[in-house]
């Protein structure tokens, strides 16, 4: 009746009620990276089956965007572009930006989404808003290369800072991240998160130095204020990686600390929420 | 000796809110409302908006032992997928503590986190990945899951174009072939035909005998009793009884024919399998051959017998019985009878049996139950009692020497065969 008497060393499992803040159990995650994988591979797999044009669509949705931007903000309002062609500038920012706002939107819906997941079998539910912000990578890595043609043929060269991409891409992954926990965990309560969340998308691109430059901003408390977005820093790191010109360092720093202070609650408030998830779904 | 411990409860308890939000979500402007009248009303009234709660267990206690199967049984409602779901860490208990030895693995539903878009192949990693299955290991397993499911040609198909047989075979098939010390499972075997529930019964016992604790929830009384070592029977969130399957199984469906028993006649109740008005009640059913002698299998040709007692409440002029037999996988109706042109005076206080003989049964190699009713026969819509499964099912087979019967086998999707009668004539 004892451990001891266990032939085989395999693992206990616990069952007990859980109340309050609990421990975040990163280490579980680790556990079922073959899971992350699994359903990102699966939102992969499916977003772009039974569609006509397929894979194209990855492409399409940022040039499509990057031409009605071109028209009304590049031509008609004639908005500044820091020397660039228009073109090139809203591409560049467009590409972090759609990354950003697909995984929002999908990692905000993910657990109302997964209900049959919730209610029928156990894993550490932050696997699902996880692989969802993961999916929209390979729609990335498609655009990018796209956005390096065109940068090509408009004679831009990208320098060594072009090795910062990664990070960046990290960097806009964690911020939808960040405030897709919140999201999620809230729309299993309240429903009506999934009807704001296009409205908080919108406003947050006008919100984000998409269409125009941040340098538009004026310096001092504004600019401070205007870095909590943390998209600002990726917006403008990334233009910066590509072509170059000044760093925006002190940007990027705010917009660090931001996401930093938001995963970290969305971490535990996400966890907390939790044994909730499969009664109230 | 004692073997050791699988799973131990303890004091296990669920409690579940009800009232103004019953087991849905909110939306903001309910609480942002419930805040603002909070804030008005006086305290008194506060003090009675107490939300209604439901203990749906309460103070489950119970071990199994390494190799043990434990069957559980219950009426709908009384805590058995609570219960479940509590085990498998889908929701977590209110009060109490349960351990768990070795590796878990859950089968509430069977196919979960299929996806209709991918191919039979794609949705067997996958599957495998969310019941936490290691990537390498289901690579090793997957030629015989797929065999084991018997979709071998179309495991490049997506599992949209399937059918529901091949769906539901694949699907337990990767629960099936997990490498799993615990399994629990909740109806899956109430799916597919006769003879893929025999082999995942047949997995299931060979599981057993690997070494594996299974902990199995089944309406089907025939497979509880087949297989489990142990039953407990849950009800109203409690367990009332824990031993030899036999016995708790016969208490259990003795006192779930009781229970919709002597009571307030004329208010119609529905109570899982059983509903009706109360006047004339069912009570004990019994399945035998026509030599007497009880079973619950048969083979096709055997004569089938069946027997139900009923006792009588209020006088009823005209009191019609009835029956179907009901194929159990696909709830397709097989038979019906209705004694319209027989109607009973019945008068308080009487006891009676209703007998049905299917001679010479031409049913295929399946799991069936009966339905039975009483009703006036002016009044159809208000039954007296109408007992729907539960307790009243049995087995069919195909008997031995196929040949020599006088009987039509073909397709086996067929629900029934019928006496025929063939001739070849050849004109020149």
């Amino acid at each position: 009746m004892t451990a001891t008497a266990r032939s085989d060393s395999s693992q206990t499992v616990v069952i007990e009620p859980s109340t309050g803040w609990v421990a975040l159990k990163l280490g579980e995650l680790w556990q079922y990276r073959e899971l992350i994988y699994f359903l990102t591979w699966r939102d992969i797999q499916v977003r772009y089956r039974q569609t006509a044009l397929g894979v194209a669509w990855a492409v399409l949705q940022p040039v499509l965007t990057m031409l009605i931007f071109s028209v009304v903000f590049g031509k008609l309002a004639n908005l500044p572009s820091d020397g660039l062609p228009y073109p090139v500038f809203s591409f560049a920012a467009l590409l972090p930006w759609q990354l950003f706002s697909g995984a929002l939107t999908r990692a905000g819906t993910s657990l109302v989404g997964s209900a049959n997941l919730l209610t029928k079998v156990y894993f550490p539910r932050l696997i699902i808003p996880i692989s969802a912000v993961a999916a929209g990578l390979v729609d990335f890595v498609i655009a990018f290369a796209v956005l390096i043609v065109l940068m090509l043929y408009y004679g831009i060269r990208p320098g060594v800072a072009i090795l910062w991409v990664p990070v960046l891409v990290a960097f806009s992954l964690a911020s939808a991240l960040a405030v897709g926990l919140w999201l999620s965990a809230l729309n299993v309560k309240y429903r009506d998160v999934q009807h704001l969340i296009p409205f908080l998308v919108m406003a947050w691109m006008y919100a984000s130095p998409v269409a125009y430059s941040a340098n538009m901003i004026p310096h001092g408390k504004w600019r401070l204020l205007y870095s909590l977005n943390p998209m600002t820093g990726v917006i403008q790191g990334f233009r910066w990686a590509l072509t170059g010109g000044e760093p925006p360092s002190e940007m990027i720093i705010v917009s660090g600390v931001v996401v930093l202070v938001l995963l970290t609650g969305g971490l535990f408030y996400f966890r907390r929420m939790e044994r909730i998830f499969a009664d109230v779904v | 000796m004692t073997k050791p411990t699988a799973i131990n409860v303890e004091g296990l308890g669920k409690q579940y809110r009800l009232g103004g939000s019953v087991g849905s979500y909110r939306t903001l402007r309910d609480t942002i409302a419930g805040a603002v009248s909070g804030a008005f009303s006086p305290k008194s009234e506060k003090k009675r908006a107490v939300v209604p709660t439901l203990w749906a267990l309460q103070d489950v206690s119970f071990h199994v032992a390494q190799q043990e199967v434990l069957g559980v049984i219950g009426k709908n409602g009384a805590g058995k997928s609570t219960l479940l779901k509590v085990l498998s860490r889908v929701t977590s208990p209110t009060t109490g503590r349960v351990e768990m030895h070795g590796r878990v693995g859950s089968l509430l539903e069977v196919g979960t986190g299929f996806h209709p878009e991918l191919t039979g192949r794609e949705n067997v990693h996958l599957n495998g990945a969310i019941m936490g299955e290691k990537r390498a290991d289901i690579k090793r397993k997957f030629d015989e899951i797929v065999a084991f499911a018997d979709v071998e040609k179309f495991v490049d198909t997506p599992v949209k174009h399937y059918s529901s047989g091949m769906y539901v075979r694949l699907a337990f098939a990767v629960a099936a072939f997990m490498e799993l010390e615990i399994l629990i499972v909740d109806e899956a075997l109430a799916v597919g035909d006769a003879a893929f529930q025999k082999k995942c019964l047949g997995r299931m016992d060979q599981a057993a005998k690997e070494g594996r604790t299974v902990l199995f929830v089944s309406h089907s009384m025939p497979a509880l009793e087949s297989l489990c070592s142990r039953v407990i029977w849950i009800n109203n969130g409690t367990v009332v009884s824990d031993g030899d399957p036999r016995k708790v199984i016969g208490s259990y469906i003795e006192s779930s024919n009781r229970d919709t028993g002597p009571r307030e006649v004329g208010v119609y109740r529905n109570e899982g399998h059983r509903r009706g008005t109360g006047e004339v009640q069912f009570r004990d059913f019994r399945l035998s051959s026509d030599q007497g002698e009880p079973r619950s299998e048969f083979r096709m040709g055997d004569t089938i017998v069946a027997e139900v007692d009923f006792e009588v409440y209020a006088d009823a002029d005209s009191a019609v019985f009835n029956f179907n037999v009901v194929d159990a996988a696909t709830g397709s109706v097989v038979t019906t009878w209705v004694g319209r042109r027989e109607p009973k005076a019945l008068s308080a206080g009487e006891r009676g049996t209703f007998r049905i003989v299917l001679p010479q049964n031409s049913l295929r190699a399946r799991r069936y139950y009966f339905n039975l009713g009483v009703a006036s026969a002016f009044n159809n819509d208000m039954p007296f009692d109408i007992w729907a499964g539960g307790g009243t099912d049995f087995y069919v087979e195909y008997p031995e020497d196929l040949e020599n019967l006088d009987l039509l086998v073909g397709h086996d999707s067929a629900l029934v065969t019928l006496p025929v009668r063939t001739e070849f004539e050849i004109h020149d």
